[in-house]
């Protein structure tokens, strides 16, 4: 079975085209994305020229604005690495063990990406804050979860928890048993099995999903701003410094936050696809990971 | 021992796995239903029927409709064109397609504002003339557009390529133009993931908050969509109003998952 992978459209050779309709569904697809995408897009990359650079320069010496990315890059980094070991944890558990309700178990793990982040925000809040459901054992305990920025990697753990999940699952499932057993059989241990076969073989699928939940973390706003307490140069989040700027109608502040945002996350999607590409023409392309 | 550790292992981990789930993502969902419950649901349902409350539910239906129409034409165009036919610069269009999946619902709001707001491209002059984006349902139907945009293109592309090209060819050379082609023989076939690419638009629609809290002036009454409005109730400690709100989200969230599911798994079924 070939890659399901959409990366490889452009490579066919040129031909003429045997079905009819092609302007017109080219024309609309063109339409939309234009409208769509490319054109609000257009404007943010252009705005930062559009009163010359001397504004933007201004916007860019602000120290408010450097505290609330380094709270935004750290808190979605230590998320992903809480992530990483439970997602993978979990994705063995579904697809080797196949335990009881797993299927159940299974459909949970999309929740937090269709739960709406307001919803997930509020929800966080209470059952972490003072008095709720976890918060306040673990007040008991010495331990502040809201206000604070551990809210902030609470909520950013939740959020990431599908993407990992999700990347390391097909591979799994699809990942060649007689390698394995072929290993069993040469006498190594369980544990040498794992580190030796499976981590090397799981390392992409993990960085690839790493890369989608941090990318996804430090545009997160929804989710955070209920359990953050968003104190400037502590708790706040570039995304929240956007609306802040945006309220006092300060566009250029916001603007250079945004296009640090923008090109964050877009490295991280270009690392991610280069990954997938890789691990698709690599070993595991036959079983169709 | 190798033997034994290997029986108990597997337990272990599920039991493990289990307590995980449970502690963060179904806690977090109780806790919802039940800070909704609180008072009873006969208050829970009267909540619902506060005139802010019930304006912010036909607004969310409303932009939800329009949001999820446009983008599945959309969606179902572009996955035809670029799975049906080879042209140059199929790689940059889904690029493009799959861009608002990684930029923040907070930029997909700023985006518009830059294009309709006040000091915006054109916000001064469409505002002289009458018309309102931001801070109106335009704008907010522009937002939820932009940050649920890549879902039905995305999750047909991959059927429709594994579909070829043999079928549709066949249709034409039998004398079918290309509407008949488009809704004969391709959509019935990828109809299910169709219907699922189209029910995680509308669940992403329904529940946008970051990109329509930017443009949408969080006027109560008339451009509070539902997750604003959660804010707030939540924000004037109105709990069981905003946890209701919260739980009918959730209710429609929890659906979509598990029609998803079940059409992914009957798919599974009748393609192995």
């Amino acid at each position: 079975m070939k890659p399901l992978t959409v990366t490889g459209l452009g490579s066919f050779p040129r031909r003429r085209q045997t079905l009819p309709g092609f302007s017109l569904s080219l024309g609309l697809s063109l339409l939309w994305t234009g409208l769509l995408v490319v054109l609000p897009l257009t404007a943010l990359l252009l705005r930062p020229w559009q009163h010359g650079l001397g504004p933007m320069i201004h916007a860019l010496h602000d120290a408010r604005m450097y505290a609330a990315l380094r709270v935004s890059f750290i808190c979605a980094f230590l998320a992903v690495l809480i992530d990483l070991p439970i997602g993978l944890l979990l994705a063995w558990t579904l697809v080797r063990y196949r335990p009881p309700g797993h299927r159940a178990v299974d459909a949970l793990i999309d929740l937090p990406f269709a739960i709406p982040t307001a919803v997930t925000g509020i929800a966080l809040a209470t059952l972490y804050g003072p008095g709720g459901w976890i918060g306040a054992p673990a007040e008991k305990l010495g331990l502040k979860l809201t206000f604070s920025p551990a809210g902030i990697v609470i909520a950013l753990t939740f959020i990431g928890l599908p993407f990992i999940v999700r990347s390391v699952e097909p591979v799994l499932r699809s990942f060649p048993k007689d390698v394995e057993e072929a290993v069993f059989l040469l006498g190594a241990s369980g544990w040498q099995r794992f580190c030796r076969i499976l981590l090397p073989a799981l390392a992409p699928p993990l960085l690839s999903g790493a890369g989608l939940a941090f990318a996804r973390g430090i545009g997160e706003y929804g989710s955070v701003i209920f359990i953050a307490g968003n104190q400037p140069f502590h708790s706040e989040v570039a995304p929240l410094l956007i609306v802040m700027r945006l309220q006092e109608f300060n566009y250029d502040g916001a603007t250079s936050i945004a296009l640090i945002l923008l090109v964050t996350a877009l490295l991280c999607l270009v690392a991610v696809s280069h990954l997938r590409r890789s691990v698709s023409s690599g070993l595991l392309r036959e079983d169709g990971a | 021992m190798t033997r034994q550790s290997s029986r108990i292992t597997p337990v272990v981990l599920t039991l493990l796995s289990y307590t995980i789930i449970g502690l963060l993502i179904v806690l977090p969902v109780v806790l919802i239903l039940h800070e909704a419950l609180r008072q009873g649901l006969h208050t829970a349902l009267e909540t619902l029927k506060d005139p802010e409350a019930r304006s912010s539910i036909r607004l969310t239906a409303c932009v939800t409709a329009i949001v999820t129409v446009i983008n599945t034409a959309g969606g179902v165009a572009a996955a035809w064109t670029l799975t049906k036919y080879d042209f140059r610069g199929a790689r940059l269009l889904v690029s493009l397609i799959e861009l608002p999946i990684s930029v923040s619902p907070v930029i997909a709001g700023l985006v518009w504002l830059l294009l309709f707001g006040r000091q915006g491209w054109w916000g001064n002059w469409l505002g002289h003339h009458g018309l309102h984006i931001a801070f109106a349902v335009p704008g907010i139907i522009l937002a939820t557009l932009f940050v649920t945009f890549p879902y039905v293109a995305r999750t047909l592309m991959p059927y429709m390529e594994q579909q070829g090209r043999a079928a549709e060819e066949t249709a034409f050379l039998l004398g079918a133009g290309f509407w008949k082609t488009l809704i004969h023989v391709t959509l019935p076939d990828a109809g299910w993931a169709l219907l699922s690419g189209v029910l995680l638009t509308t669940a992403r629609a329904m529940g946008e908050f970051g990109a329509v809290a930017v443009i949408s002036g969080h006027i109560p009454g008339v451009t509070e969509t539902m997750p604003l409005h959660i804010e707030t109730l939540y924000n004037g400690y109105q709990s069981v109003a905003a946890f209701a709100m919260a739980a009918l989200l959730v209710l429609v969230a929890m659906t979509t998952v598990l029609i998803r599911m079940f059409l992914e798994r009957s798919f599974r079924k009748q393609h192995p």
